[in-house]
């Protein structure tokens, strides 16, 4: 059925569906209103869930890590500086191989305080494991939830899932929404190595140089066994419910001379910029990355690429430039955009693609070619 | 697509009425996004609220910056805030007020929503509420449909005064 919601309440139904044995949250704006939503649920009786209000976000992780070891669906939310606070346990669900699902609305790191949309609190996990991805509009929020319980829990993965929605643009924003009766989409959760409480047993004992890198190992081999169950969950989605979602969003990229690569709400907004430049006779298309983590094999040969990050790496650059740079040889302008909110317009981006400098990166307002 | 900005006064439902709005264009079997101006709210402040509406998805979520309509639930924040900035030629207007009022190269309606709330009662916490009848007069300058108007109204509110004050504001438009 058809509703108008925002991008959190969308949030806030999707994990109302999959039905988390726990959910454990602290509030932070912008996301506060996804954990209110679901607490309204649980009080509500609408969801079979053990609510834990914590005094922190690092307690919040904690807690779903605890919850999760006994094999349970767990969901937390957060944002920003709260996600930071999580840092150490962010590291410690995806270690110990817990299939944790974690909304993350994305919003700057102070100071200088700010409350706006902006990547880098998500990128500065984009090492601990966690698989991530970043939606673009309300209905993918929701749809990305209900995959993100599905993908996390799969056997051959068992890693927690990140997915990042743009604060206030996509967090507030109200959009149609078309919610789906679930039926089996997502499968009981089965985690092989589930303790009991009833037949306690201790992990997590020293680990020696000899067998550390293996855990290692074993979760990049999760994570490169990850792309084939995001395959199958994103197939088996369009099946059921008629929606396509892949690692990208190609928009008019086949015949295109130049690409614009972004991630969230810029790399939706980006498509209209497409469609100015080619009415102007630029042959430019959009790829819109949704999985950061685990990094796909991006189709960018022979085009020149307009990386735009919503994001910084002091001292290196814009983190998605980067990581596309690491993997393609072909020209490329960097666009760092949208920082701490900054508004960019569909033109902003024509502008981009007009006027790029390949080889060079440019700051968005600080009108500097660098 | 059809870019609307609401002017109105933290606490007065200009970002309900933008929501209300969003509901009735889907009804009317379009696409809509609604959204307020992220900022710092607070209570009795100017504020704005921004609504398009098209016949194909919205891909835009930069802020609106030339409306085609404006909608001004409270007459007084026209004092400190130009709520004609960026306004389209031939634009738009409506605005709440009892008495009619004139703008070169826009065409500019009123009704006097303040007066229909209080008349039905629809007043909480001492505030009359705007953001129900408002849908009354935008269906009657056609940015939404009468019927789609109310089934919005109805999904949100069980309390059929907004219904009846929106009816109200559809008739008293002047032509």
């Amino acid at each position: 059925m058809k509703k108008i919601a925002t991008g959190n309440k969308a949030v806030a139904e999707a994990v109302r569906q999959a039905a988390p044995g726990v959910v454990a949250a602290y509030p932070i704006t912008p996301q506060t209103e996804i954990v209110e939503q679901i607490a309204e649920f649980v009080t509500g009786g609408l969801m079979p869930t053990r609510y834990i209000a914590v005094e922190s976000e690092h307690s919040a992780m904690a807690a779903c890590i605890g919850a999760s070891i006994t094999g349970m669906r767990t969901f937390t939310a957060t944002s920003s500086h709260g996600l930071l606070y999580m840092h150490e346990m962010t590291n410690w669900a995806a270690g110990a191989r817990l299939p944790i699902v974690m909304a993350n609305v994305n919003r700057s790191l102070g100071p200088g305080w700010n409350i706006w949309a902006e990547h880098t609190d998500a990128l500065q996990e984009r090492d601990t494991g966690w698989l991530q991805v970043y939606v673009s509009t309300v209905q993918e929020a929701y749809d990305t939830i209900l995959m993100a319980f599905r993908i996390a829990e799969h056997n051959d993965v068992l890693l927690p899932v990140m997915v990042n929605l743009d604060g206030f643009l996509l967090s507030h924003i109200m959009q149609p929404v078309d919610t789906v009766e679930l039926g089996d989409f997502i499968p009981a959760i089965y985690l092989p190595y589930a303790i009991d409480p009833k037949h306690p047993a201790g992990y997590g004992t020293l680990t020696g140089p000899d067998q550390q890198f293996k855990f290692r190992w074993d979760i990049e081999r999760s994570m490169r066994d990850s792309v084939k169950v995001i395959e199958e969950t994103g197939k088996d989605f369009s099946k059921r419910f008629g929606r396509n979602y892949g690692f990208t969003e190609d928009y008019l990229c086949d015949d295109a001379d130049v690409i614009v690569v972004a991630m969230g709400t810029l790399g939706k907004e980006a498509e209209v910029a497409i469609d100015l430049l080619r009415k102007e006779g630029i042959k430019a298309g959009s790829m819109r990355l949704r999985w950061l983590r685990p990094f796909p094999k991006l189709n960018l040969k022979g085009k020149q690429v307009v990386v735009i990050d919503r994001d910084y790496s002091f001292g290196r650059g814009g983190i998605l430039a980067t990581e596309i740079m690491a993997q393609t040889k072909e020209d490329l302008y960097s666009v760092i955009a949208g920082i701490g909110g900054q508004e960019v317009t569909y033109d902003d981006i024509a502008g981009f693609v007009r006027t790029r400098h390949m080889g060079k990166e440019f700051w968005f307002g600080v009108n500097a070619h660098v | 697509m059809f870019e609307i900005r609401i002017h109105s006064r933290g606490g007065q439902g200009g970002v309900t009425a933008a929501r209300l709005l969003a509901m009735a264009a889907l009804h009317d079997g379009k696409y809509a996004t609604a959204c307020p101006f992220y900022g710092a709210e607070r209570r009795g402040a100017p504020i704005v609220s921004f609504v398009r509406i098209d016949d194909k998805p919205i891909k835009v979520y930069s802020q609106i910056r030339q409306p085609d309509m404006v909608v001004v639930l409270d007459t007084s924040v026209m004092d400190t805030v130009d709520v004609l900035h960026g306004l389209k030629k031939g634009g738009r207007i409506f605005i709440n007020s009892a008495g009619k009022r004139e703008f070169s190269d826009f065409e500019c309606r009123n009704v006097d929503l303040t007066g229909i709330a209080l008349r039905e009662n629809l007043v909480v916490s001492g505030s009359p509420i705007l953001n129900t009848p408002v849908l009354g007069a935008l269906a009657r300058m056609g940015i939404i449909t009468a019927e789609s108007g109310k089934l919005a109204i109805r999904e949100m509110f069980s309390d059929e005064r907004n219904v009846k004050a929106a009816d109200a504001a559809y008739k008293e438009m002047s032509a």
